[in-house]
């Protein structure tokens, strides 16, 4: 094979204006780092407000992008700006924009290096923008790899505190053990469509049907995926690491790495895989069953509210992955345009779209309340919300809305998520879509179980007297472990540990007002604004998800 | 050409790697064990992109090699962070959360 004649470089066209949201992103995560370079520590305090305008600044032009409406695409296909990933794109900046706004007091607080966080976060957040326009595994693959390696690191933020250092470890392990699992899915996915964009696959796929090599391909990329949304069985990193990560960049992980794992799966099952559906539909029907049973299971039984977030965020990706199992039940229809016939139900496609928007709101409020109620109890377990009416009832009420919304309870938004996805499988109307209505149905009710645990606290119960001190707030103690390396090291046998786990320090509570910052009144303002509007308006959704269906096919 | 040992020889290597990550203790030998699962990867894509004439295989494989050279130093960066904070860097200590 002659190599040179294959590699003769041509200069790829770039689309400036179709980059402009991804080089904004990297111009202010540079400027971040060299401005705190060159000002040193006089640049502090202005960081998380260069990154906030900064996001806020990316904004611009995936507006203009939208407005013009056009569809883009470079690098032969490999990167596409269209309807479906500019919505995705100004989710993210969003949620990061949520996130930064979080953030700002708690980095601060704690003392934490501010440039680094930011930079990290808005690098994280470059990956998945990417992520959103990627139509090729290998910009997947790198978009992917973007936005998780930051992750890594923040989630291993606190230095010095043991249990961030431990949910670092384990979000990096199984992160790259599941990267290893899907790459080599990839290798063989392009051993047998001969190239490495979505067109080809899907192409080669039809032709080649569900031949054992193609069955291994997709369940090893498949698999991979699964570790990234924390889908059961692959979901045993996602508690601890969220416990241990300081509670600003667990709403990130749980909110945006998800959905960028989403968005992925999105690209790679509705265009590339469609000649596979007789493996990739049953596949996520156990998924889907699974992850939402076994995550609200466990969940009923968490008495940290983090952990039970944790594990509600598993249920809420097994609600995510069921459009998955239906994707293509739908009549055979031509994407206009494409002159491709498919059967992609393109309702099931909305479907998750709209659940991922509606549900980083909802999220992203439920651990913005975390953070500003465990600002008074400095506690992250569910005992300590009892009697939040009395002492602060803004907060109860917020709380209220959010657990609501993931609940699924009308007017607030996760009603309308929980409704697209019985539309989808009414749509599909196949015996297995209406077995998997009726366990979502159940597992609806069940999930109502352990937030309505928590809204009995916040209305019904007494204040406590005495709450078990938190992760969070005993991060200073932690801390101090850290710097007597020799204590740590003498009780290598497990006497460590034994001190340590779930032993919790009881400390005197005092009930009085949430010490509030503008920030985080910000953030609270945005995700409950944005959850009951997506409620009571969710015209407001559901259209993205009609247009984006549109340019389906690759 | 000879696909078929090549596969035989990635896939190999990508168990003996998944062997690693499962049954090592130590932090390193097991960030080891992962580069050992990337490079059966990489020998996969070279070998395919040799069969079907493409030269996408091996631009795969060279953003694999980079992509891992940076996930290996945050890997060991995280490891030297237990190993100040618990001098021990067997990750199967690391329990403090469970449940």
């Amino acid at each position: 094979m002659n190599l040179g004649a294959l590699v003769a470089f041509v200069r790829p066209e770039l689309d400036w204006h179709a980059l402009a949201p991804e080089l904004t992103l990297l111009a202010v995560g540079t400027l971040v780092t060299v401005a705190d370079i060159a000002l040193d520590d006089k640049a502090k305090r202005m960081m998380p407000t260069l990154a906030g305008i900064g996001l806020l600044i990316t904004l611009v032009p995936i507006l203009t992008l939208a407005a013009d409406g056009a569809e883009r695409s470079m690098f032969g296909g490999a990167y596409v700006v269209d309807d479906f990933s500019l919505v995705l794109k100004a989710l993210f900046i969003l949620a990061g924009y949520v996130v930064v706004l979080m953030s700002v007091d708690y980095v601060r607080e704690g003392d934490y290096y501010e440039n680094e966080y930011y930079t990290l976060l808005l690098t994280s957040l470059l990956g998945m923008v990417m992520m959103a326009s990627s139509r090729d595994l290998v910009s997947v693959f790198v978009a992917l790899e973007l936005l998780s390696i930051p992750a890594y690191m923040l989630a291993a933020w606190r230095k010095g505190g043991p249990r961030s250092n431990e949910a670092g470890l384990k979000y990096y392990l199984m992160g790259v053990f599941a990267s290893a699992v899907m790459l080599y899915g990839m290798s063989l996915v392009f051993g047998v469509a001969g190239d490495t964009d979505f067109g080809t696959i899907s192409e080669a796929l039809r032709g080649e049907g569900a031949s054992p090599i193609v069955i291994v391909a997709i369940l090893f990329v498949l698999v991979g995926f699964a570790f990234k949304v924390s889908a059961v069985p692959f979901h045993t990193w996602a508690p601890d690491t969220y416990e241990g990560a300081p509670t600003p960049v667990t709403a990130f992980l749980s909110v945006a790495s998800k959905a960028a794992g989403f968005v992925a799966l999105l690209g790679l099952v509705f265009v590339a895989f469609e000649g596979a559906a007789d493996v990739v539909q049953p596949f996520f029907w156990v998924l889907a069953v699974v992850t939402m049973t076994v995550g609200n299971l466990i969940a009923l039984r968490q008495t940290n509210i983090v952990r039970m977030l944790a594990y509600s965020g598993v249920a809420q990706g097994g609600f995510m992955l069921v459009p998955f199992a239906v994707a293509f039940e739908g009549d055979a229809w031509t994407v206009p345009g494409a002159g491709i016939t498919t059967t992609v139900l393109p309702s099931a496609y909305e479907a998750v779209i709209v659940y991922l928007i509606i549900y980083a709101f909802m999220n992203l409020g439920a651990f913005s309340v975390v953070l500003a109620v465990a600002r008074r109890t400095r506690s992250g377990e569910i005992d300590s919300y009892a009697g939040l009416f009395r002492y602060a009832p803004g907060m109860a009420v917020l709380m209220t809305v959010f657990l609501a919304s993931l609940a699924g309870i009308p007017p607030a938004g996760g009603w309308f998520a929980k409704f697209v996805i019985f539309r989808t499988l009414a749509d599909a109307s196949t015996p297995a879509g209406w077995v998997l209505a009726a366990i979502v149905a159940v597992n609806a009710v069940i999930a109502f179980g352990y937030y309505a645990r928590v809204l009995v606290q916040m209305w019904f119960e007494p204040v406590p007297e005495t709450v078990a001190l938190g992760v969070d707030a005993s991060g200073d103690a932690e801390d101090e472990l850290a710097d007597e390396p020799a204590e740590a090291s003498a009780n290598d046998d497990g006497g460590f540990v034994a001190t340590e786990t779930r032993q919790q320090t009881m400390v005197a509570f005092t009930p009085g007002p949430i010490p509030m910052t503008g920030a985080l009144a910000a953030a609270l303002a945005i995700t409950v604004v944005a959850t009951m509007a997506l409620g009571v308006f969710p015209g407001l959704v559901s259209h993205f998800g009609e247009v984006a269906s549109f340019y389906l096919g690759g | 050409m000879l696909l078929n040992q090549f596969l035989l020889l990635g896939a190999l290597l990508f168990a003996v790697g998944v062997y690693g990550v499962l049954a090592r203790r130590n932090g390193v030998m097991v960030l080891m064990s992962i580069e050992l699962m990337l490079n059966a990867v990489n020998l996969n894509l070279v070998a395919f992109g040799l069969q079907h004439d493409v030269v996408s295989g091996q631009v795969f494989a060279l953003f694999i090699i980079a992509v891992a050279a940076a996930e290996v130093g945050v890997g060991l960066a995280i490891v030297l962070l237990l190993y100040r904070n618990r001098r021990s860097i067997a990750v199967d200590e690391f329990d403090l959360m469970k449940g």
